[in-house]
């Protein structure tokens, strides 16, 4: 008989992850949102062992945002249909909102019901935000870090609007908005520059017909000013989730988008980018901007864990030592 | 009394039955006809009413529980024999598959040698409730409400007798409607399927107001009876107002508002169950009362309906409480005993001022189905019932037995041998099974699939189901045939939950930041925040209950999962699984907790998840609770647990204990 999920070591559990293992995904998963120092350790040293094999550069981080209302759900459900059609293997980080009062969240509403329950190659997480300003909470990152390993399409969905979006942003490989037809705060916001330009626009419930369209249209003026992304020209596209239509072309657009990154290197860049961002938010909260100050700036900060392509969890763990020691730092 | 004083003739005499098979609950009917009961009441099974053979997986435990399963024309032929359908009064709780319960009708009907146009009786037919409480929908809003208005033009063509359509404001209480929400949502209803019926052109301009006339209602009555027959009154003005103005019926015999009753049935308390019959006789005044708002047909639950299903004696005793009031009172001997009262008519002002109010609401947002799809309806009605709760919580609403006057002795009702409640033969489900698989071996299958593909072809081309939904009854297609064919062709829907509400927070409640600061406190032990999966496995669509703890459980710092109603065993544990919850709560309404919970713990053990704790809420018998707790379950749950701060106590310990960390007091 499998040893339960919960009595693997933290090297067992990557390789049972890495097998795509239900069980261990979800203990890896409840492992990285534990806050208690000991968890902490082991999501560590967990993390460490995930890394040290490459696999999930294969893999393909999606974030799905959007307003509220937009449809993103369905949106999600359908791609998720498409996609195991092609045989691959789909896991989701849903991400609802808490309440700020108790810090109770209702989450995963209605995701899940539209993609078949009994189906092994789908495996869907729900993350309250617990009042992260970002939207996004920081247990986010690390956590699609896990879905990497296990899936070959790994979505992160987020609510909110506007300046909400920039943080999943900063951690997908690509990003794919989701705009409502006939609410002009999409246009707006790109206009203002407040919405991060995403890498892929589509516009749901194309079945609503002309007011649809219209919002179609309007994106795809409001997007000419805006600048595209490198080589990529951000393309504007049109699907109905409860129709069925235009999910196939939705995902190889996003599937195009991933090949041009792979192809040009910035991929990898991209990750390790996250990566280091993730490490100057961690350090950030723990030690605030003096701490930034006392490792050289932020700029300077980024740049170097951007080159050093060490493994993550080091990283972050010479940085916390090189601050928790008084004195000048030579990190 | 007088031998010339004349009174009025009583309202139609129900009592809603069916269980276990076919034959069992013609034999009920019989015995309730021969006791003085005037017209049926048949309670489907939630496989019926939801569009699922016996032998489907999603039926397991389901078939025969809350009413009669009927797979085919032969059950329907044995649910009505020795009953001679021209000369009864049928009405039918059936929604989703109402134009195939009527086709079977028919079919019986006809082998009975009697003509279908003389046939009288009501289906309910009115989905769009269906979505906001009671949950036995399957399509979409737009497909449903036009297999709605199939039946309604159908019947008004061919069985002129028959109220084809029930608009039901009846659940809309029971998910927690004030009178004044009863009142818009069950107009806005109508007025959405009238819409559809017109816009349909199936019936031409010159009979619409023969279709205005045909549509009736379905109401709740609730404790506070003054307030409530003063809905019916309002209800009574704002219905002639509306089919004149909007339909211009002319005819004031069509505009009135026909109503049948099931009174209260949320009101029922499980503690001192036995002051229910009071509880019962008031309400039913409520619906009596005023003459000129009287109810035609009323049905009443039996007085231990919160502790299990009924007995034939507990509804004889039903039975009895509306003989008793018809016949023995002088009620029906008088004119309307409201008209001309001042009082009376500001109330009923007030409400129509408060359900126009709403009902502008909804039209804004584009009539009832829209407001139904953007979940706003949903919504409103969960905070109604959040507010109920909460005022029952501190005490302001006061429930006798519940949460005040609570000591009893011990009640001799309950002390048989049965406990007070019916059981259901638990053979029932297999017998059905093993006569479905035969009846579909002996039949001709060439028939049967011709029968099918022209409902197919209907159901795409737009045609009116009913003719063809008749003939696949004759050709001995089954329940789960039949809907099939229009799952695939129409699609299946879920239906919003309405736990995504913004309410301010009980302020000032000592007992409730009490328990914030328990989850909290664990949460931060544990290391992550307390994470709480609310299942409703099986057909069941009560979900009032499991929004409930759905929100209450927000409110209190959980993290909720809940995905809505009729989910498999399967899906429930790995749901669990994938979201790391830290406690699983199961709510089951239907009688199919055992079956239920024996399932979802194969699953849990399959999967590798058997650590996650499970608790369950529902209508338990004591018997069953006791045989849950031995096979596992932490926890069980029943309408006497009203404070809801306890029972988030009771989870956030079923959780420490779960975990080795001492329980809080």
């Amino acid at each position: 008989m499998k040893k339960p999920a919960h009595t693997l070591s933290p090297e067992q559990l990557a390789a049972a992850v890495q097998r795509g293992e239900r069980a261990a995904l979800a203990e890896a998963l409840n492992l990285l949102d534990n806050r208690r120092p000991q968890s902490r350790a082991q999501a560590a040293e967990f993390l460490q062992k995930l890394q040290s094999n490459e696999s999930s550069i294969r893999s393909h981080l999606i974030g799905m945002t959007g307003p509220p209302g937009a449809g993103k759900s369905t949106l999600t459900a359908a791609l998720i249909d498409v996609w195991r059609q092609r045989g691959l293997r789909v896991g989701v980080l849903a991400v609802d909102p808490s309440s700020p009062v108790s810090g109770g969240a209702l989450l995963g509403d209605r995701l899940r019901m539209k993609t078949s329950a009994d189906d092994d190659g789908v495996f869907i997480r729900s993350l309250a935000c617990r009042g992260e300003f970002g939207g996004l909470s920081a247990e986010v990152w690390p956590m699609s870090l896990v879905m990497l390993a296990a899936f070959d399409v790994v979505i992160i969905e987020t609510v909110g609007v506007g300046q909400r979006e920039i943080d999943i942003s900063r951690m997908c490989d690509t990003t794919c908005f989701v705009a409502q037809p006939g609410s002009g705060d999409s246009v707006q916001f790109l206009k203002a520059g407040i919405l991060e330009v995403p890498h892929v626009l589509v516009v749901n419930k194309e079945d609503m017909g002309a007011v649809a369209r219209r919002t179609l249209s309007e994106l795809g003026t409001a997007l000419c000013r805006a600048h595209t992304d490198g080589n990529w020209e951000v393309p504007v596209l049109s699907a109905s989730a409860t129709a069925g239509t235009g999910i196939d072309a939705l995902a190889d657009a996003l599937q195009e988008h991933r090949q041009v990154l792979a192809e040009s290197g910035e991929l990898q860049l991209r990750r390790w980018r996250y990566q280091a961002q993730w490490i100057l938010k961690r350090l950030q909260d723990e030690f605030g901007s003096h701490g930034i100050a006392r490792l050289g700036g932020e700029p300077a900060l980024l740049h170097k864990l951007t080159e050093q392509n060490l493994s993550l969890f080091e990283q972050h763990e010479t940085m916390r030592q090189n601050l928790l020691q008084p004195g000048d730092i030579h990190a | 009394m007088s031998e010339t004083v004349k009174r009025d003739r009583p309202w139609l005499m129900r009592t809603y039955s069916g269980h276990s098979s076919a034959k069992a609950s013609n034999e009920l009917y019989r015995m309730n006809l021969s006791k003085g009961q005037t017209g049926l009441s048949v309670a489907f099974d939630l496989p019926t009413q939801t569009g699922y053979d016996s032998d489907h997986p999603l039926a397991r435990g389901e078939v025969g529980k809350v009413g009669v399963p009927i797979d085919h024309i032969g059950d329907m032929e044995a649910l009505f024999d020795n009953i001679p359908l021209d000369q009864m009064n049928t009405s039918m709780t059936i929604n989703a598959t109402a134009p195939w319960l009527l086709a079977l009708y028919v079919a019986v009907a006809e082998r009975q040698g009697v003509d279908p146009s003389q046939l009288q009786g009501t289906t309910q037919n009115d989905v769009l409730k269906e979505y906001l409480s009671r949950g036995t929908y399957i399509y979409p809003p737009g497909p449903s409400v036009r297999l709605t208005t199939d039946l309604i033009t159908y019947t008004v063509e061919n069985i002129p007798k028959w109220n084809p359509t029930n608009i039901c404001s009846y659940h809309l209480q029971e998910a927690g409607a004030t009178p004044t929400q009863e009142l818009a949502y069950a107009l806005s209803t109508a007025t959405a399927i009238l819409d559809a019926v017109r816009d349909s052109g199936q019936v031409p301009a010159e009979r619409f107001a023969t279709v205005v006339g045909r549509i009736s209602f379905f109401v709740n009555a609730g404790i506070r009876f003054v307030e409530e027959t003063c809905k019916l009154r309002a209800f009574g003005a704002m219905w002639n107002k509306l089919a004149e103005e909007r339909y211009g019926v002319s005819d004031e015999k069509q505009r009135r508002f026909r109503y049948g009753v099931q009174v209260n049935s949320l009101g029922l308390t499980e503690s001192q169950p036995e002051n229910n019959v009071q509880r019962i006789v008031l309400e039913m005044l409520a619906v009596t009362l005023s003459k000129n708002a009287r109810a035609r047909a009323i049905q009443l639950p039996a007085w231990n309906e919160a502790l299990g299903l009924p007995r034939p004696w507990d509804q004889q005793w039903a039975l009895r409480m509306q003989q008793v009031l018809a016949l023995e009172t002088d009620l029906l001997e008088y004119g309307d005993l409201l008209d001309g009262s001042p009082v009376v008519e500001a109330k009923v002002q007030e409400l129509i001022a408060g359900a126009e109010a709403e009902i502008a609401r909804v039209a804004e947002q584009g009539g009832m189905v829209q407001a139904i799809e953007s979940g706003y309806v949903k919504r409103e009605l969960v905070k109604s019932h959040t507010l109920r709760m909460r005022n029952i919580e501190s005490g302001d609403l006061k429930i006798v037995g519940v949460n005040c006057y609570t000591q009893t002795a011990e009640s001799p009702l309950t002390g048989g041998s049965d406990s007070g409640i019916m059981k259901v033969d638990v053979q029932a489900e297999r017998e059905q099974i093993a006569a479905l698989q035969a009846f579909r071996a002996s039949r001709d299958q060439g028939g049967v699939d011709i029968a099918l593909e022209d409902l197919r072809k209907a159901a795409a081309n737009g045609d009116n189901i009913m003719h063809c939904s008749i003939a696949c009854a004759r050709a001995g297609v089954t329940t789960g045939e039949w809907s099939e064919v229009l799952r695939e062709a129409f699609g299946e829907y879920r239906a919003p939950t309405g736990i995504d509400i913004a309410m301010a927070g009980q302020a000032g409640s000592a007992a409730m930041d009490e328990v914030r600061e328990k989850v909290r406190q664990t949460g931060e032990e544990l290391g992550r925040p307390l994470r709480l999966l609310i299942g409703k496995p099986g057909l069941d669509g009560h979900s009032n209950g499991a929004e409930q703890i759905a929100v209450k459980g927000r409110d209190a710092g959980f993290e909720i999962v809940y995905e809505g109603i009729r989910l498999t065993p399967s899906h429930i544990a790995r749901a669990a699984q994938e979201e790391g919850v830290h406690l699983i709560g199961l709510s089951v309404l239907s009688g199919s907790h055992l079956e239920l919970v024996e399932d979802i713990q194969a699953e849990l053990k399959k999967i590798g998840a058997t650590d996650v704790p499970l608790i369950i809420g529902g209508i338990i018998p004591e018997d069953d609770a006791q045989q849950l707790l031995s096979h596992g379950v932490q926890a069980v749950f029943t309408p006497k647990d009203v404070d809801m701060n306890v029972i988030m106590t009771n989870m956030v310990n079923i959780i420490r204990r779960t975990n080795g960390l001492e329980e809080l007091a």
